[in-house]
């Protein structure tokens, strides 16, 4: 079990003890940390709480589906405060699907990925000290705290026909500007503006570090293909953001303040908001999915004893992704009435995007090919994503082509197609990155048994969930709705039953958190063997509160995409 | 060495066959559990709400009271409009299928070829990268593969799989942007304008050549659509009546907040936005009842707005027009007696606005504000 950079490995340990670690007292070192590993753990907490929330308010949804009629919505209406009556009923309906949608992608899935895993092991591969702003980094944070409160506050105050924002997570105008009276959509506009600009904070932040803070020799060339993703990322928050913080202020001065950008009785267009969102909603998608392109190469490249295969193809893949997930927007709306010659171009590029993605999918494989492969639950979760991710993929490139889009544009095909790629690839490589890093964040060993469990029970459930959806939305069922017609009972039955078991399996997954603290074994610094090559894991587990005061120096031959060269290896299994 | 490597490599088999066959246990352990909580919660539910028909509660629209008394009175007469009976599964989804549902439009059947196409496109890709995951895992485990080898390039396989995905892309792509070109076909000079308006949450029906009459129409609630032999939650009160085998020019726009009119069977879907006139061509190839729902959420009420079309014979048509109080064009010249039910000649059709493209913003439409 002897790491691959014994050199480093020494340095580390000498600075574990001293003034190293010495920790501020608990209400200094959690609520103004300035230590990019604090700051990542309150991430990843944090997103795993709005997780439960997100998770069980899809929960309510699949009870609610689980066959015709409505059952449960009117129970609710009256817990949030509303009155029992029918619309009202409904309206806690779209307030669920709109929750389920902002929590998941700006309050789990970005913070978990870029906040959380970005944070700790963006400085930890670069070998640098800190974040290039660590007071900022804490303002990121609770930026996206606020942004979740005023969230949750906004589903108790009246949205129009009940409590909360029923407008959807894309807070399409007009129904979010005169077709939702009350203070409740102000609220959930307010917190993507605070989520935002934390996110915004969160990617000069990255882009700075990244750019300046890398150890001596560790050129862009030679960083980890993870650098690289949340490198990539940060520049897609940085363009895309500001876009949706326009349209979003927009929408609330027509809603508060007269204007009319999005209401054609002045002059505007709700189409135009449609495009804002989309300009900023597409590169989003990415945002979600790069940082797990990231972390799966590192997990397969470690698991596999292989350097990663064709690293400038896939460092490079990630830059194209990002360039072009700019430029095909409106595929979002290819029903809205846009021209032909629109569609056709954004049918083109949609499509374009699957070679870099495609050249993506086959690397991983290639990297595998020939390896060395071990099973760990990392891997295992990293599998899961790839073919996961495969079929959510090719659904895209069929959703890509406007003329067929007509007949599945929202329907539940859609949503079986971005569960796919999300709830599958984003989620999937998210467990992927928490079962690689966990011991090296907390100190302590899982266990692989309960780690696999989980990766099975959540396979079969979501699958389980989500496939049959697409069966759904072919026959037509549209997305967004409470009650259908009995036609559409019989998937609905099997997909509500897929949750059962999703859910079981996530409490493995809090089972092991336990078991892991409790009675987990004390994690080594590199409990992966010679595959894991990245600089973290020349520190000790958990890392020093400080690590790198003297920076590391990556030598010329020693190159983390290509670390067979050394003779040394051999000789240390 | 190599037997606490084998060793280690076995733990990691019997990991994964542990965890697959735990799981399966949960999967069908969960079915049982969960079958008899349905059963619970059906129990204790009981009845569902009923469904509330928005119109007797809210709208004050002297229009579709009139034109509710007025179809009323029509069926009692002699040359009776009946609304036509659904056939089971057509124009319909059908319970358990995983296919799109029969296309009766010339557009659809195009359309639903390429559909094919790419489902095995996206098959054969996705069963060809789970083989070479397969195989990989098989073939390259530590106990099979215990050295593994330090290929890190390999330009020829680079391009390859570069290059065969932009054929295949390239591929669909030609067909693809064809069948655009087919949709956006624009309707001749002699189609038959309709205007489908969405209101929160009804659908209003203008046939601007006819007199410009409006139906507005409202979902039924399920049990006068069992009791009409029509499906819960896709039948309505009055249906979009069209006739079959002509162009028909739909053009869609929304009254309040933006809706989207969408026919599954008749590959159709527009958004209805309003301040915008969007138009499609829609010819359906023979008579039927066709459902839809609004596809683009709306607000409470959302999926308690479908559609339903009936398409009728040219002359069954013209007898519904006439029985609507409705016109044509050639009765300008001689019926002085019609004179006071058509006081404007179409107005919208007789905009040369571009398909799809944004029309001049229409005021004329909404009777509630």
């Amino acid at each position: 079990m002897a790491t691959t950079a014994d050199a480093f490995q020494a340095h580390a340990d000498d600075h574990a003890h001293d003034h190293a670690d010495h920790k501020p007292s608990f209400f200094a070192r959690w609520f103004m940390s300035t230590n990019h590993k604090d700051i990542g753990t309150l991430y990843l907490i944090f997103a795993i709480m709005a997780g439960i929330v997100g998770g069980a308010i899809s929960g309510i949804m699949r009870m609610e589906l689980a066959e015709p009629g409505i059952q449960y919505l009117t129970w609710w209406a009256e817990f949030m405060g509303g009155s029992a009556d029918f619309d009202t009923a409904l309206h806690m309906w779209n307030v669920f699907i709109t929750a389920h949608g902002l929590i998941m992608v700006f309050f789990m899935v970005m913070p978990a990925m870029i906040g959380g895993f970005g944070n700790w092991f963006v400085p930890l591969m670069i070998g640098a000290p800190d974040m290039a702003f660590p007071r900022m980094n804490n303002v990121s944070f609770w930026l996206t705290v606020a942004g979740f409160v005023s969230l949750i506050f906004s589903l108790f105050v009246p949205g129009g026909t009940g409590p909360g924002a029923g407008t959807g997570w894309t807070f399409y105008a007009p129904l979010s500007s005169t077709g939702s009276q009350g203070p409740a959509v102000d609220f959930a506009i307010f917190s993507l503006h605070l989520a935002g600009a934390g996110s915004i904070l969160g990617a000069t932040n990255f882009i700075t570090t990244i750019f300046n803070m890398r150890a001596p020799g560790m050129t862009l060339h030679k960083m980890p293909l993870f650098v690289w993703s949340v490198l990539v990322t940060a520049f897609l928050l940085l363009l895309a953001l500001p876009v949706l913080a326009a349209a979003i202020t927009m929408l609330l001065t027509d809603r508060n303040f007269g204007t009319t950008f999005f209401d054609p009785a002045g002059g505007g267009d709700p189409v135009l908001y449609q495009h804002l969102f989309w300009f900023f909603g597409h590169p989003e998608v990415y945002i979600m999915i790069l940082p797990g392109f990231g972390m799966v190469s590192q997990i397969i490249a470690t698991f596999s004893r292989k350097p990663v295969f064709g690293y400038l193809g896939m460092a490079y893949a990630m830059v194209a992704i990002g360039v072009v997930g700019f430029v095909v927007w409106a595929h979002h709306m290819y029903t809205v009435g846009l021209d032909v010659n629109t569609k056709m171009y954004f049918t083109a590029a949609t499509m374009v995007i699957a070679v870099p993605t495609g050249v993506k999918i086959f690397s991983w494989i290639a990297t595998m090919w020939g390896g060395s492969i071990e099973f760990k639950s990392p891997l295992v979760w990293a599998l899961g994503f790839i073919f996961l991710f495969t079929v959510g993929g090719v659904t895209g490139v069929y959703l890509a082509n406007g003329g067929i889009d007509d007949v599945v544009h929202d329907t539940y095909f859609v949503v079986a197609h971005f569960h796919y790629v999300l709830s599958m690839g984003a989620v999937f490589s998210i467990f992927a990155g928490f079962y690689y890093w966990f011991p090296k964040m907390s100190g302590r060993m899982h266990s692989e048994l309960l780690a696999h469990l989980h990766f099975w029970g959540f396979f079969i459930g979501v699958n389980v969930i989500f496939f049959p959806q697409h069966f759904l939305g072919l026959q037509g069922m549209p997305r967004r709705y409470p009650d259908y017609t009995p036609a559409y009972q019989y998937w609905n039955e099997i997909s509500s039953l897929g949750y059962h078991i999703m859910a079981a399996s996530m409490l493995l997954f809090f089972a092991n958190l336990i078991y892991a603290y409790t009675v987990g074994k004390k994690a080594p610094a590199n409990p992966w063997g010679e595959g894991a090559t990245t600089l973290e894991w020349t520190l000790s587990s958990p890392p020093p509160f400080h690590q790198f005061e003297t920076l590391p120096v990556i030598e010329d031959h020693h190159d983390y995409h290509d670390h067979r060269q050394g003779d040394q290896r051999e000789t240390t299994v | 060495m190599s037997s606490i490597q084998s060793f280690a490599a076995h733990r990691g088999t019997f990991r994964i066959f542990a965890a697959l066959l735990a799981a399966l246990v949960l999967t069908f352990g969960w079915q049982a559990a969960s079958a008899q909580s349905t059963l619970e919660s059906g129990d204790l539910v009981a009845p569902a709400p009923a469904i509330t028909p928005p119109a007797a509660l809210e709208q004050v629209d002297p229009a579709a009271a009139a034109d509710v008394a007025d179809s009323d009175a029509v069926a009692a007469g002699a040359d009776a409009y009946t609304p036509m009976a659904p056939v089971e599964g057509k124009g319909m989804p059908v319970d358990g299928l995983i296919d799109l549902q029969d296309q009766f439009s010339d557009n659809g059947r195009t359309a639903y070829g390429l559909h094919v196409g790419l489902v095995w496109m996206m098959a054969i890709i996705s069963v060809f990268v789970l083989g070479l995951l397969l195989y990989v895992v098989v073939r390259f485990n530590r106990k099979a593969n215990p050295v593994p080898s330090k290929t890190t390039h390999n330009t020829l396989i680079e391009v390859v799989w570069t290059v065969v995905p932009v054929l295949i892309l390239v591929a669909i792509a030609i067909p693809s942007i064809g069948l655009l070109a087919k949709q956006y076909e624009v309707p001749g000079e002699d189609a038959i304008t309709i205007k489908a308006t969405g209101y929160q949450w009804y659908w209003g029906y203008t046939y601007p050549d006819n007199g410009e009459f409006e139906i507005i129409s409202n979902m039924l609630d399920e049990d006068e659509a069992v009791a009409r032999g029509e499906p819960s939650q896709l039948a309505v009160d009055n249906r979009m009546v069209v006739p079959a085998g002509v162009p028909i020019r739909l053009q869609v726009t929304g009254a309040d907040v933006i809706h989207s009119f969408a026919i599954p069977s008749l590959w159709f879907k527009l958004d209805a936005v309003p301040g915008r006139l969007n138009e499609r061509l829609l010819e359906i190839e023979e008579p039927g009842v066709y459902y839809g729902q609004c596809s683009e959420l709306c607000g409470a009420r959302h999926a308690f707005m479908p559609i339903a079309i009936e398409a009728l014979p040219m002359d069954q048509w013209r007898a519904w027009v006439r029985a609507q109080g409705g016109t044509f064009p050639e009765d300008e010249a001689a019926a002085a007696t019609d004179a006071s039910l058509a006081p404007l000649q179409a107005p919208e059709s007789a905009v040369p606005g571009a398909p799809g493209a944004g029309a001049p913003p229409i005021e004329d439409t909404s009777p509630t504000t």
